[in-house]
């Protein structure tokens, strides 16, 4: 195969690594190049059991952000999440931040439900209503066993 | 040496062979680290360089297109039909993109790149040695480690990760072919699933991985080959056909129990 | 005598070996500058493994070697370098590396060493080939090439920094008398051309002997049966160097050879059947 010169088709080899490299670190890692621009806010909730860094946040299905990391809460022992939303999403002081599943055993997401009150979250607010998960196990159990 | 009378002869054995493995081990360390030095030696590398990455890498390329697609097809397949009994074959698409990111990319990779270039390093080094050509660069005062060593062991360090790349994305590709084309998952489910499902970490390990099975290959192929002189199972033709098998399986070998290793460290 | 470069190469009571096997002992000579030294004996004499312990690739077990006054072995990392460098070697089926041709091959120690312009390599590596006669072959590979032609592009490789010293392994082996006659005359040329360089020539070839050899090393049972200048060669009357010189063979090695005589009433009576 004479087409292409060593040097040419080094250069295209590389080319073409490069762009999937880029495309699983972008698109697939969400690999934050220029600072993104949006807000964050926290939530505590007394259980977020399954949930994980990089989970959707949702309002009223449509993705508006993601969960951007978990920690303990300094005061309580309570898990604190940050939520980084995007840009032009604006959240009311009121809102509920509630940990679900998709499905029975899907993954875990944050669904936000907006209340009506005039005043606006801004960066580093939190949020003071939360719902916190649902263990499926325990549920079934209850039932199982009864208790409910 | 004094070897132990009847029963213990298997034990005299294995500690011999254990012995020989762990300096064999040690050799191929300093090797690499010679190596690694001798890549920033003079800018008189890079030309080198960019020619290993030619035949590692560009030559690779084809190869590694044909057996990302198939195994994304068949990981496709395969992940359906488990997947489908649980009625989640919404699914298939963080199945397939983990399983290729985390684990088949790099391994794949590195085992098909010691086929097509980790053997040819073994068997050109070989022959150089066995054709006085080692010689003849060391005696014109032409450091052999870094004329053939060094540009193989930078080379794959940039080659591999590339390669990994390319296998992953068009595996994924693959496991789209039979995951959406053929039995029907809905396409925006399968890319939604990948991108809901893959962190940075998988990718980041998946590179790491390749990044050490790249080490592992070109160490193991060039010493091999650069040690041909030095076998005791066969002399000329013969010991570079035995250094190109040893160069393979063994790196094989370690590539494999490096992914394991470095997969417990990383989970 | 011509003129002397200084750069000879003297061996005081060498030792050489691999691992714990001596091959050679208490080998004294003085290969001088300016002329063409023979290092002449039997196969597996050690002749080589002589010459791979002049090129420094191996370090003796006793004794010294001096090239150009300066004990080799002795010399540190830069020093050592800088007297190898003054060296140059015709390995024996030339070494020319595969992946490059003759052109490459001959520039490789001009590219590797200094910064001179494309053009200016390009010229003096045509030049050398031309001494070798090869100037129309610099864009072929060395498989593409008869073994006489490698074993020239060879020569012109060694010779390309204009190292003070040349040193040949079998220049002549495995080739037909016409061409071993060839390299032979292109030996005497370097002499003529390079006053004052130091040839070391490994050889068996005993035409080659008669046709270029002022000084000779010979090495028989371990050690240097003969070191002097040819003439004194032929007056000698060792008799390893009149059977050697007389191409007759070793009496004692034939004698005393015969199978076991129950070896060889196996051997006759399994022949019967």
């Amino acid at each position: 195969m004479k087409k292409y010169s060593r040097e040419t088709s080094v250069g295209i080899f590389v080319l073409i690594g490069l762009l999937c490299v880029g495309y699983l670190t972008i698109k697939l890692g969400r690999m934050e190049l220029l600072s993104d621009k949006g807000y964050t806010v926290h939530a505590r909730f007394t259980s977020i059991t399954g949930l994980r860094v990089g989970a959707e946040v949702e309002i009223a299905g449509v993705p508006v952000g993601r969960v951007a990391g978990i920690t303990l809460a300094p005061d309580k022992p309570v898990a604190m999440v940050s939520l980084r939303m995007q840009e032009g999403v604006h959240l009311t002081d009121d809102v509920i931040a509630s940990v679900k599943t998709s499905g029975l055993i899907g993954d875990k997401y944050i669904k936000l439900s907006p209340g009506g009150s005039p005043d606006q979250l801004g960066e580093g607010d939190e949020i003071t209503e939360t719902e916190s998960a649902i263990d499926i196990e325990s549920l079934i159990s209850k039932y199982v066993f009864g208790g409910v | 040496m004094s070897t132990g009378p009847g029963i213990l002869a298997p034990v005299t054995a294995l500690g011999a062979a254990t012995l020989r493995l762990l300096g064999e081990m040690g050799a191929m360390f300093l090797f690499l680290a010679d190596g690694l030095r001798l890549i920033f030696a003079s800018p008189k590398q890079i030309p080198k360089i960019l020619n290993q990455v030619f035949v590692i890498g560009s030559k690779s390329l084809f190869v590694i297109l044909l057996i990302g697609v198939f195994t994304g097809m068949v990981l496709g397949l395969q992940g359906y039909y488990t997947l489908v009994k649980f009625g989640s074959e919404g699914l298939l698409g963080a199945a397939v993109a983990l399983s290729l990111i985390r684990e088949l990319g790099p391994v794949l990779t590195a085992i098909m790149v010691t086929g097509r270039a980790g053997s040819s390093m073994a068997a050109e080094i070989g022959v150089m040695r066995i054709t006085d050509q080692i010689d003849a660069l060391d005696v014109m005062d032409i450091n052999p480690m870094a004329y053939l060593v060094a540009p193989r062991i930078a080379a794959s360090l940039i080659s591999f990760p590339l390669l990994t790349a390319v296998f992953d994305v068009v595996g994924i590709l693959g496991g789209y072919v039979t995951g959406v084309t053929l039995l029907g998952i809905n396409e925006g489910v399968y890319f939604y699933r990948i991108q809901s499902s893959v962190e940075m970490a998988d990718i980041t390990g998946g590179f790491m991985k390749s990044l050490l099975f790249a080490v592992i290959v070109a160490t193991v192929s060039c010493y091999q080959g650069y040690f041909t002189h030095m076998r005791r199972d066969g002399v000329g033709p013969e010991g570079v056909s035995n250094s190109t098998t040893s160069a393979v399986v063994l790196s094989c070998v370690f590539v494999l129990v490096a992914d394991y290793a470095l997969t417990s460290f990383l989970l | 005598m011509r003129a002397n470069s200084g750069w000879d190469i003297r061996l005081d009571g060498l030792a050489v070996g691999y691992g714990d096997h001596v091959v050679l002992r208490d080998v004294n000579a003085l290969l001088p500058a300016g002329e063409i030294s023979m290092i002449i004996g039997g196969s597996g004499c050690g002749k080589s493994t002589l010459l791979r312990h002049v090129l420094g690739l191996q370090r003796p077990m006793a004794g010294t070697l001096s090239v150009g006054g300066r004990d080799l072995f002795a010399l540190a990392g830069r020093d050592f370098r800088k007297v190898r460098r003054r060296m140059g070697v015709l390995f024996q089926d030339g070494a020319l590396l595969g992946s490059l041709t003759l052109g490459d091959n001959v520039a490789l120690p001009l590219r590797e060493h200094t910064g001179l312009p494309k053009a200016t390599v390009r010229q003096i590596v045509l030049h050398k080939l031309a001494l070798v006669g090869l100037a129309d072959y610099a864009d072929y590979y060395p498989n593409q090439l008869s073994g006489g032609m490698r074993k020239r592009a060879g020569l012109a490789r060694a010779i390309v920094m204009d190292p003070p010293i040349l040193l040949c392994d079998e220049p002549t082996s495995g080739l037909d008398p016409v061409n071993a006659a060839r390299m032979d005359q292109l030996l005497l040329d370097m002499r003529a051309n390079f006053p004052g360089m130091t040839i070391v020539v490994v050889s068996h070839d005993l035409r080659s002997l008669d046709a270029i050899a002022n000084y000779v090393l010979m090495l028989h049972d371990g050690t240097a049966a003969f070191a002097g200048p040819v003439d004194a060669l032929r007056a000698s009357d060792d008799p390893y160097v009149r059977s050697f010189l007389d191409r007759r063979a070793d009496e004692d090695q034939r004698t005393g050879v015969s199978l076991a005589p129950e070896v060889q009433q196996a051997l006759d009576a399994w022949l019967e059947r």
